[in-house]
């Protein structure tokens, strides 16, 4: 074949397949955000427009009050808003991320860097608990819980989420840290440095990218659980968004608008922290950080 | 690299921020308590942040007011913490006194938020915290207040269908001998997953010198008694068992609402020939197939068998069940197709829309339709049940260790009277379990309701908590909703006497 | 003489002075890092496996009330959990669940991921769409599929994605998605059917050997959710393999196609491993999406042992027996889970 007869088939064949592909990504773009846009536009409906049977209609005009009625709850129709479940959310995930991945960041540091009598099988063990249902420590939980105070109450719920989150804090850190050179390490420990201060001035500056991952890693979890929530958080003033969505979008006296909006509002932190943050996840990933 | 480093720096931040928006007012210089009129747009939360440092220290402010306003009438009494208004005089503690009252609040104990009169509290908890249930609370509340001004009543109520998530409050609560002063649960065998004879005081001379004995039906007093005792004091009736049919759609079919199976089956395929749903469910919530159930069962068996059934007298294995499940089977192919996915008021829209004709549920029904200003309906008893009111029945109990005794003792004996009784349930769209209330107060349903309650044999409903504990109650779901599938009359038949076994009713 | 005694007690000093600070410093060192994750070894070991422990004896408990009682009955409350309908039927579901939700995730996501690779004009944009469903909680994602897949009646008109059919013509792929009770099984009368019951395994004709129609729709919602997940894994994997394998293998001839089930496919495999583990031990415990979006279902078909444990927990106040279940779903997550940990640690060990 001549170059040039190569060329015209193939520019022919790669066109019709690029077109293949561009559909079929674009048919799966519309599959991920046809949810969204049923939560968008039902949320902006009044009451009257919101019907089960005309669900893909686009709103007559944009109406807030479902959000607005979401958030601060309704006297006259007898429910509580999301506000006060979303501030519980923030006080339940902002420390436990925080203090789960300054946890998983030193255990990933010395299962990666020091070895000692049975750090190999400290590993594989600490991350088991990742794994593990949570259905099946519920019981035990609820009764030590309650021993020592903390049953119902938010620091008791951020102190399960730290707990349960050093696995998987642990999992990420170690792998991102297992790929910084040991010679930096020795290096530092031939200058006399001790662990602390290996940690301080050799690892804890490059951790940079792997904190990223972690933070949006726990930050996304913890928000988003209800196992936990609905277990230990019985009493709705401390109930945090997860529960208090599904209460609204249970109940019968909350409108469908309502119940959107609703969903929207307890999507929103953590799909903000995707958009914006979400290439910085991307390029931790790249690093190995979530790496089996 | 330090760029990146900066970089992000800045974005951990980033995700800092709400910790810090929060945190973000400083302590304010020490001050001492103040009085405070509020202003349009202000908020228990907004005002905490402001004076207190935190938005979190609402409670502090709640609390201290209200128990300023104990003594001293100008400042507001705050029931509901969303629910301030404009020219209220509230009292702003001092940072210590926040701190103090911080220190020891805690959120399951919601009565700390309230203060205390000359006689004290009473700590009412409940699920009743939305529209005619709240309202007709009030109306108990109210009569309470008129009897006993000195003491404070704190409404501690717990939202969650049915009280699912009240009793996993209430529970610990128990356990950890810290109850509140009385609290709301089903009459009847529910009270067994409370452990009674442990964590509840028996309330038989409260029955006795309030003359309860005397104004209740037998049926009811029968259904009350577990172990022996009294263990609650029942503030209304609802009834499980009403047909609500669609009155224009049977007009013009010239249909009759039916009494009896053949004549249900009859009407229902003259409907389904003209295209509308006979009989509508919606079973997402897991147990609007048993509430239908027991109906049929009662139907079937008739009163006195379907009370046995549920004592272990009349075994599961009776002719009676296999009937009622064949009648069941029967019906249920007149029913939407879409019930998995719609709740018992999804259901209803299609009598509200006119596509479908009956529905069997409970009397709640009748404020659900006129809250959707719909009123074209009828009720009849379903068939079979002529004569019976299964019934289910709201109560309040007294915990051993109530922190307010005699206050709570009060409230049950408000509870089982008749000013109390006519106060609560035409809010609450119930009937009172005494037989001595004012009718005129009722509504038309309502009234034809109290009447059957005077007449009908009653029995107790198994769904709603009454006729048997907890555990069995599940397992005779289970079973429904298996049979919902399968068809399966004889295996279903096996499973509910195994169910009965288990709960250790039969042998 | 006195001067060598002297000189010679000063070195000894010395060495012990030096023994001494090099071995509080060798302790000192080799502590420092035990210390480090001592909390977290110490809390593992009570929060995982010492409630794994006593989870795994109140299974073997008669405790079925409010009020505590120990009393060990043997394994009698698994023999009763197995002849129980309930829990057969969530075991088939959990099984079913995992199958199709794996190959849903797996297979869309390699899909989406290999497309991508293309060098697509607006990479990132498509990226960050299948990417975001992973941001937001399960609660919402059953909130919103509820609604999507609420078929509607015939009655009442149709509504969601039935409604959707129906306006683009499509109305004759309508059908009941969670309504509908259907469990393809083999049928007893057919030809596999008796010749299963031939040779002893009827049982295999049971609808509990079946594929409940209904979990479909759970399995959308969760794959909805998740496969953006495993495309970028499966991206970053791609991006990871150098174009010069690729250049070598058309040079010799072979198609795209084949490019990509002979070289790249098994250069994933790491990654397809990965995603398999973590996907399964999610749908081995998932919960939250049930409760949101259908509920144990019609004829319990949308029905999962972890909701199955929940409701006998906390409604049922049979704690031993929530136990037992929970215990078996730990016992099917370790069958899981174990294998692999035990084949990376030691393939670290190699390495």
């Amino acid at each position: 074949m001549t170059t040039a007869e190569r060329a015209l088939p193939r520019v022919a064949r790669v066109r019709w397949s690029r077109v293949l592909i561009y559909a079929i990504l674009i048919a799966f773009a519309a599959f991920y955000l046809m949810p969204v846009y049923i939560l968008l536009i039902t949320g902006m409906k009044s009451f009257a427009e919101v019907s089960l049977y005309r669900m893909w209609s686009l709103p007559s005009g944009v109406h807030f009050d479902s959000f607005t009625k979401a958030w601060f709850g309704s006297v006259e129709e007898g429910f509580r808003g999301l506000s006060l479940n979303f501030m519980n959310s923030v006080y339940i995930t902002i420390p436990a991320t925080i203090i789960s991945a300054i946890l998983g960041s030193m255990n990933g540091y010395v299962l990666s860097k020091w070895r000692f009598r049975g750090s190999d099988m400290l590993f594989p063990a600490l991350l088991f608990g990742m794994f593990i249902p949570y259905q099946s420590i519920l019981i035990p939980l609820v009764q030590s819980l309650s021993k020592i105070g903390l049953y119902g109450t938010i620091p008791g719920l951020i102190f399960v989420h730290i707990v349960y989150g050093i696995p998987i804090t642990t999992l990420i850190f170690r792998n991102y840290y297992a790929t910084v050179p040991t010679e930096l390490v020795e290096a530092a420990k031939i200058d006399g440095a001790n662990i602390f201060s290996i940690y301080r001035w050799v690892m804890f500056p490059l951790s940079m990218p792997g904190f990223v991952v972690v933070l949006i890693w726990q930050f996304t979890s913890i928000w988003n659980d209800f196992l936990f929530a609905v277990t230990i958080a019985q009493n709705p003033a401390i109930q945090p968004i997860t529960v208090g969505l599904n209460n609204l979008a249970g109940s019968y006296i909350v409108q469908w608008n309502v119940q959107m909006a609703g969903a929207l509002i307890a999507a929103l932190p953590t799909l903000l922290v995707y958009i914006f943050l979400g290439r910085f996840f991307m390029r931790g990933l790249l690093a190995g950080a979530l790496k089996g | 690299m330090s760029r990146k480093t900066l970089v992000t720096l800045v974005l951990v931040l980033t995700l800092l921020l709400p910790v810090g928006m929060s945190g973000a007012s400083a302590a304010p210089a020490a001050q001492p308590g103040a009085a405070y009129t509020i202003k349009l747009g202000d908020t228990l939360w907004m005002l905490a942040e402001k004076y207190l440092g935190a938005g979190t220290a609402w409670p502090a402010i709640m609390a201290l007011t209200n128990q300023k306003n104990v003594a001293d009438t100008t400042f507001a009494r705050i029931e509901n913490a969303d629910l301030i208004y404009p020219g209220w005089k509230l009292w702003i503690p001092s940072a210590d006194e926040a701190k103090t009252f911080l220190a020891t609040y805690t959120p399951s104990k919601p009565e700390m938020l309230f203060g205390k009169r000359a006689k004290g509290q009473v700590v009412v908890a409940s699920w009743w915290t939305a529209g005619g249930e709240a309202e007709g609370l009030k109306g108990l509340f109210d009569i309470y207040k008129a009897k006993y001004p000195d003491v404070e009543i704190v409404n501690a109520t717990v939202a969650g269908g049915a009280g699912f998530v009240f009793r996993a409050v209430v529970k610990p609560r128990l356990i950890a001998s810290d109850p509140p002063d009385t609290f709301q649960l089903h009459a009847g065998l529910e009270v067994e997953g409370y452990s009674p004879e442990q964590y509840l005081e028996p309330l038989d001379n409260i029955f006795a010198s309030e003359g309860l004995e005397k104004v209740f039906p037998k049926d009811l007093l029968t259904l009350l008694k577990y172990k022996g005792h009294y263990w609650g004091v029942p503030v209304n009736i609802h009834r499980s068992n009403v047909l609500w049919y669609d009155k224009s759609i049977f007009a013009d079919a010239k249909l009759n609402p039916p009494t009896t199976f053949d004549e249900f089956f009859a009407v229902a395929d003259a409907l389904k020939a003209k295209g509308i749903v006979p009989l509508v469910m919606g079973t997402s919530g897991g147990w609007e197939a048993g509430h239908v159930f027991e109906s049929v069962l009662a139907g079937t068996c008739g009163a006195e068998k379907y009370k046995g059934l549920w004592t272990g007298a009349v075994p599961w294995t009776d002719g009676c069940v296999t009937q009622a499940l064949q009648n069941y089977k029967r019906m249920l192919t007149y029913v939407n197709t879409d019930h998995p996915a719609l709740s018992w008021d999804g259901a209803g829209q299609y009598l509200i829309n006119n596509k479908g004709a009956m529905i069997i549920m409970g009397d709640w029904t009748n404020g659900w339709f006129q809250s959707m200003n719909y009123t074209d309906y009828g009720w009849a008893p379903p068939p079979g049940t002529k004569g019976i009111f299964v019934a289910l029945s709201d109560s309040f109990s007294l915990p051993k260790k109530a922190p307010n005794r005699d206050n709570a003792i009060a409230w049950v004996q408000v509870c089982g009277s008749k000013a109390g009784q006519e106060a609560f349930n035409p809010k609450k769209g119930s009937i009172c379990a005494r037989t001595d209330c004012d009718p005129k107060l009722f509504n038309a349903y309502l009234q034809s309701a109290m009447v059957d309650w005077s007449k009908d044999a009653i029995v107790p409903s198994v769904i709603h908590g009454a006729a048997a504990i907890e555990s069995w109650v599940t397992d005779f779901k289970d079973a429904i909703t298996l049979f919902l599938t399968s068809g399966d009359v004889a295996g279903t038949q096996k499973a509910l006497q195994a169910a009965c076994v288990a709960a250790g009713a039969c042998k | 003489m006195a001067k060598k005694i002297a000189a010679h007690r000063e070195l000894i000093s010395e060495e012990r002075k030096v023994r001494s600070t090099w071995a509080r410093r060798l302790t000192w060192e080799r502590m420092a890092p035990v210390l480090l994750v001592l909390p977290s070894a110490i809390a593992i070991a009570i929060f995982v496996y010492g409630f794994i422990g006593f989870t795994g004896f109140a299974s073997l408990t008669r405790w079925n009330k409010l009020l505590p009682d120990f009393t060990l009955v043997g394994l009698s409350n698994y023999l009763v959990l197995f002849a129980h309908p309930r829990f057969q039927i969530d075991v088939r579901n959990s099984v079913v669940f995992t199958a199709l939700f794996l190959t849903g995730c797996v297979g869309i996501g390699f899909l989406l991921a290999v497309l991508l690779d293309q060098r697509v004009k607006g990479e990132n944009i498509f990226r960050s769409i299948y990417l975001f469903p992973m941001a937001i909680s399960f609660i919402v994602t059953g909130v919103v599929w509820r609604w999507l897949l609420n078929p509607g009646s015939l009655e009442m008109g149709s509504t969601g994605v039935n409604l959707l059919f129906d306006r683009v013509g499509l109305g004759f792929l309508k059908w009941g998605w969670f309504t509908d009770p259907t469990v393809l099984h083999i049928r007893p009368d057919n030809g596999l059917g008796i010749f299963l019951q031939g040779i002893g395994l009827g049982a295999l004709t049971t609808d509990k050997f079946g594929i409940p129609v209904a979990i479909i729709s759970l399995v959308i919602a969760a794959t909805w959710q998740m496969s953006g997940y495993v495309m970028a894994m499966y991206l970053a994997g791609l991006h990871g393999i150098p174009e010069e394998l690729r250049e070598a293998a058309r040079v010799d001839g072979a198609s795209e196609w084949q490019i990509l089930w002979h070289v790249l496919w098994p250069l994933l495999r790491p990654i397809t491993l990965g995603a398999v583990i973590i996907l399964g031990h999610i749908s081995l415990k998932i919960y939250d999406l049930v409760v949101a979006m259908t509920g144990p279902g019609i004829g319990f078909s949308t029905d999962v042992p972890a909701y199955f444990m929940w409701e006998t927990t906390f409604h049922s106040n049979r704690f031993a027996q929530g136990a037992s279940i929970a215990t078996i779903m730990l016992i099917m997550v370790a069958i899981l889970i174990i294998p692999y940990l035990v084949y990376s640690t030691r393939r670290e060990v190699e390495a």
